[in-house]
């Protein structure tokens, strides 16, 4: 399309002006820093939970199970409800700093979403961990690598190569739940959508649009990790290919 | 010794609501499921592509979307059809969309989508050896797909169909965004009411764990079943 055309049909439409494309801009500025920043938290306080999941003494690894299985049994909108409504109650929290925080709605998503997918990778990643194949822990044991060198040369690379396929799926499940931050009066991708639905009472033309959007980031998502599983599974790649 | 300050009933009847909402869901899923995969499995391109449109399409785009998309545009939509309708034969139709149904097509159509890849993946693992003696014996199309497929698929779709069937149960609290009165919406409204937020949500976020934690025992044991004549390898 030429881009005088655009600006033709721009200049006569009523809703996609450039203020409101700047509001589903704003949105999705919104949307991807709350996806990034609890996706990289909760991965990264995933893998020792995993680990700690897959130790034997109940002790340990009970506690794990538990916080997994709550986070995963419950929907995160009531999840999001809790933190949200639930911050505030907290006695004395209005008098200290972290009011200044979780006054913003931002704050209260950003650890419920958290919350919810650390759980949900810490279960991926044990699962990845505990089918490593007996022979490679035997093998590392005979090169006399203790437990720590253990874990960090052979088990975990070899998980992440079985864990990054359910990971990417649970990537774009955590993008999608992301839009119910638009409950809690965060003005993500979704929450832009309903202002502009209700400033005009056109729900197929802000819906929908904003249903592009998602699709846009989703497939970027997809891409990348399917660049990123050909990288780390290069090596099972057949000869010749 | 928990006083739910008189929000009891009406927290009640927003659990049979969810689960109302969850069991239509899963039929509608369940239907529209059978359709795409036997689209998908098909020889005819069209089916072929409008059962893949329809399955990347739902995955691409958050739930709640859809259902705002639905629950607005769906009224938006019938009252065009409607004025139509009327200008056209003189007849007067009129349908409101109310929040249940719109979240009954929503989940029914995204968890549908995911249904066709599990009975996608549970079709092509009947054996072919089988599909070819239906055949030989000379059963038609319909026949081997209702006799012959459709019982052997069910094996292998059903840790898939458990699997959808969790997270459809937790996909039913988002319908309270649009104002269906369900578990949710209530417990909203009386946290809100009573400023007393961890009351109200976590007995429902354990209605929600004693669901999930149910229909966990319930697929374990269909599965057992559904396995009895099929040697486990362990």
């Amino acid at each position: 399309m030429p881009p005088d055309f655009i600006a033709a049909w721009l200049n006569k439409n009523d809703i996609f002006t450039a203020m409101t494309i700047m509001e589903y801009w704003d949105g999705m500025v919104t949307t991807v820093q709350l996806v990034f920043l609890c996706l990289i938290i909760g991965l990264v306080f995933a893998v020792p939970l995993a680990i700690l999941r897959t130790v034997k003494n109940p002790f340990v690894s009970g506690p794990v199970w538990l916080y997994t299985y709550l986070f995963r049994g419950t929907p995160l909108l009531i999840q999001l409800y809790i933190i949200y409504y639930g911050v505030a109650q907290i006695p004395g929290i209005q008098e200290t700093f972290w009011w200044e925080i979780f006054r913003e709605p931002f704050y209260p998503a950003l650890l419920a979403f958290t919350l919810n997918t650390c759980a949900y990778t810490t279960e991926i990643i044990r699962g990845a961990i505990i089918s490593t194949p007996h022979g490679e822990i035997e093998a590392a044991k005979a090169y006399g690598m203790n437990w720590f060198m253990r874990m960090r040369r052979i088990v975990l690379p070899s998980a992440a190569r079985r864990a990054v396929q359910a990971y990417s799926n649970e990537v774009i499940f955590m993008l999608h739940s992301s839009a119910i931050a638009s409950v809690v009066t965060i003005v993500d991708l979704t929450g832009a959508a309903r202002n502009i639905y209700s400033r005009f009472y056109a729900p197929f033309d802000a819906f929908i649009f904003v249903a592009l959007c998602y699709m846009v980031l989703t497939f970027i998502l997809v891409f990348a990790f399917r660049k990123l599983e050909n990288h780390l599974l290069r090596h099972q790649r057949p000869v010749g290919s | 010794m928990f006083d739910l300050k008189g929000y009891g009933p009406a927290l009640l009847n927003g659990a049979v609501v969810t689960v109302e909402l969850a069991f239509l869901s899963l039929a509608l899923a369940l239907i529209l499921g059978l359709i795409g995969a036997a689209a998908k499995l098909s020889n005819s391109r069209v089916a072929v592509g409008i059962a893949t449109t329809y399955t990347t399409l739902i995955r691409g785009v958050p739930d709640l979307v859809m259902m705002l998309l639905f629950y607005y545009g769906g009224q938006v939509g019938v009252n065009m059809l409607s004025d139509y309708i009327w200008e056209t034969y003189e007849v007067d139709f009129f349908f409101q969309f109310n929040p249940f149904i719109s979240g009954v097509i929503t989940i029914g159509l995204i968890f549908g989508a995911y249904m066709t890849e599990t009975f996608r993946g549970a079709f092509l693992a009947v054996e072919t050896g089988q599909i070819e003696a239906a055949r030989a014996y000379g059963f038609s199309k319909w026949h081997t797909f209702r006799r012959v497929m459709v019982p052997q698929m069910l094996r292998h779709a059903l840790p898939g169909i458990g699997n959808n069937w969790q997270v459809l149960l937790k996909t039913t609290a988002l319908v309270s965004i649009i104002g269906l009165t369900d578990m949710v919406r209530v417990a909203e409204e009386a946290a809100k009411a009573e400023r007393m937020p961890f009351h109200f949500f976590i007995p429902v976020a354990f209605v929600y764990l004693a669901l999930t934690a149910g229909s966990e025992l319930f697929i374990k044991w269909l599965d057992k079943r559904a396995n009895v004549g099929v040697i486990q390898e362990t």
